[in-house]
């Protein structure tokens, strides 16, 4: 563990001495919890077709797929029309895009950023590095299976795929967001030992507490 | 003007249709920008749905009890300013609680929102929503200068604190508008206004760019929603205020949509045209331009 991760006592500005325990004081460790849809069917299929039509996406691209990104925001692909936004804080964002391969120092950041995102939140994996490992298949330092370490709800295949089957991918994750079926969330609240042990299997310096929001 | 308990729904039926007002007309003129750059753009019904998933979202989590007032001080600025001042002259139902002295009063409520969201932002503790407050006071105090000389010069000018009367004097064409009346305040005012609408070359305090969103980083789920439910309410509440002082007011729901559609679509033009200054360019250039006039308005007046 890092040196400024350990407890310790400091002294503040006014001379009072204190003790800090960083993973203790800096974050916050309840698990996440499960929420089960709570209202009546019709209340959830309203909030469904919102959330479905309101998807807002996190700005933060991890491989070489991060690229086909930027042409949804132009005047030729233009997302904003199917109301998919991007957002630059993970509170405020819906969708985490995994945009190729996954190298395990930008996992353990990718698995801050997913935590902190709120409930119903959802995963696409792009191209085809997050599905078997692509062409970093044989790779020491890259992830291979990205449905072991988050749950993902929509896969897109191609190296690199087009906008356009970006933008289908988008469209399936709306169908599925409708029916109500995007319940990654909840999975990984459920399944949270299996995924934190597969993510610790690959993260070998894990100083982060188990759950940081 | 006295207080009847029938206001009180005639109020909550003003805020009804203003908020559906400017849940459209942002979106609208979202659609006319993208339309511009040759864009689709946004579906006109964008923010109902942006609006009720941020109310449904399942989860959300607090870092104080000053980041729960925040949003809800935020709204309680846009709801204010709207009801203490009158949205359609004349009509008994949308004269709200508007009552002598408001004009005071509303000044107040435009600073009032600010002053709760940095009490919040500052509480969530995340370091680009304190770089934004502070951006965000400091700008919003200097472009709240020039608007208080505007709205004394007009005090001055009309010889009461009341705005319902103010908009009585500029009944009977619109040559009786303060606009014309007293362009000078009017131009101190308008200059005020760009720099309180978020909008560029004043947007630095949010700057999507280099702060990722600054004071609402770390908002969201309903938090988000009641602050998204205040951006469209705000900017419109303070532009009655400003149509009611300044031009002329409005004494029917049509002129009302149409006036404030025009006056929003100043500081989006504005905003399309010039580059974003900073804080210490912004609050020079309210020192050098907009001050001066407003002071120049009050001393002839
Ligand atoms: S799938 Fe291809 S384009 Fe995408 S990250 Fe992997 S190697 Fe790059």
């Amino acid at each position: 563990m890092k040196p400024e991760l350990q407890p310790r006592r400091v002294t503040g500005p006014d001379g009072q001495e204190f003790e800090v325990d960083p993973l203790r004081d800096y974050y916050c460790e309840a698990p996440p919890a499960v929420h089960p849809p709570a209202y009546l069917k019709i209340i959830e299929d309203l909030f469904n077709w919102a959330r479905a039509e309101s998807i807002w996406i996190l700005g933060f691209g991890t491989g070489c797929g991060a690229i086909e990104m930027r042409p949804l925001m132009t005047p030729r692909f233009d997302a904003y029309r199917y109301g998919i936004q991007w957002r630059p804080t993970p509170r405020q964002a819906n969708l985490f895009v995994i945009s190729g391969y996954l190298s395990v120092k930008t996992l353990k950041r990718v698995i801050r950023s997913y935590e902190q995102m709120q409930n119903p939140k959802y995963v696409v994996g792009l191209g085809s590095c997050t599905i078997n490992g692509g062409m970093y298949w044989d790779s020491y330092n890259t992830i291979k299976r990205l449905d072991d370490y988050l749950p993902v709800d929509v896969y897109i295949a191609g190296c690199m795929p087009r906008p356009e089957s970006l933008l289908h991918g988008f469209m399936e994750l709306k169908r599925i967001i409708r029916a109500g079926q995007a319940e990654g969330a909840n999975d990984y609240a459920r399944n949270f030992a299996w995924y934190k042990d597969n993510q610790k299997r690959v993260i070998h310096d894990w100083d982060m507490p188990d759950y940081n929001w | 003007m006295t207080f009847e308990w029938i206001q009180i729904p005639y109020a909550l039926l003003t805020i009804f249709i203003v908020l559906n007002y400017g849940l459209l007309m942002t979106a609208l003129i979202a659609k006319i920008a993208a339309r511009v750059g040759r864009r689709h753009g946004i579906p006109i019904w964008q923010n109902y749905a942006d609006l009720v998933k941020n109310y449904g979202l399942r989860s959300s989590i607090t870092h104080g009890v000053m980041f729960y007032m925040g949003p809800v001080f935020r709204l309680t600025g846009g709801v204010g300013l709207l009801l203490f001042v009158p949205t359609i002259y004349g009509s008994v139902m949308f004269s709200n609680l508007s009552f002598a002295g408001d004009l005071i009063l509303a000044l107040y409520f435009v600073f009032f929102g600010t002053l709760g969201m940095a009490l919040g932002a500052a509480e969530s503790g995340h370091p680009y929503s304190a770089i934004g407050i502070t951006r965000g006071l400091s700008q919003v105090t200097m472009a709240e200068l020039p608007l208080a000389l505007a709205v004394f010069a007009v005090a001055l000018h009309y010889q009461t604190l009341s705005i319902t009367e103010i908009v009585a004097a500029q009944q009977g064409g619109f040559l009786n508008w303060t606009l014309f009346t007293n362009p000078l305040a009017v131009a101190a005012a308008m200059l005020a206004f760009l720099g309180s609408m978020m909008r560029p070359p004043f947007d630095v305090v949010l700057a999507p760019q280099e702060i990722p969103i600054g004071p609402p980083t770390e908002y969201h789920s309903s938090y988000l929603a009641l602050m998204q439910t205040n951006r469209v309410l705000f900017p419109i509440a303070k532009i009655v205020v400003y149509m009611n002082l300044f031009f002329g007011g409005a004494t029917s729901w049509p002129e009302f949509f149409i006036k404030v559609f025009l006056i929003y679509m100043v500081s989006v033009l504005v905003g399309v045209v010039f580059p974003r200054f900073r804080v210490e360019q912004s609050i020079r250039w309210f020192m050098i331009w907009a001050v001066p006039i407003g002071i120049l308005a009050i001393v002839l007046a």
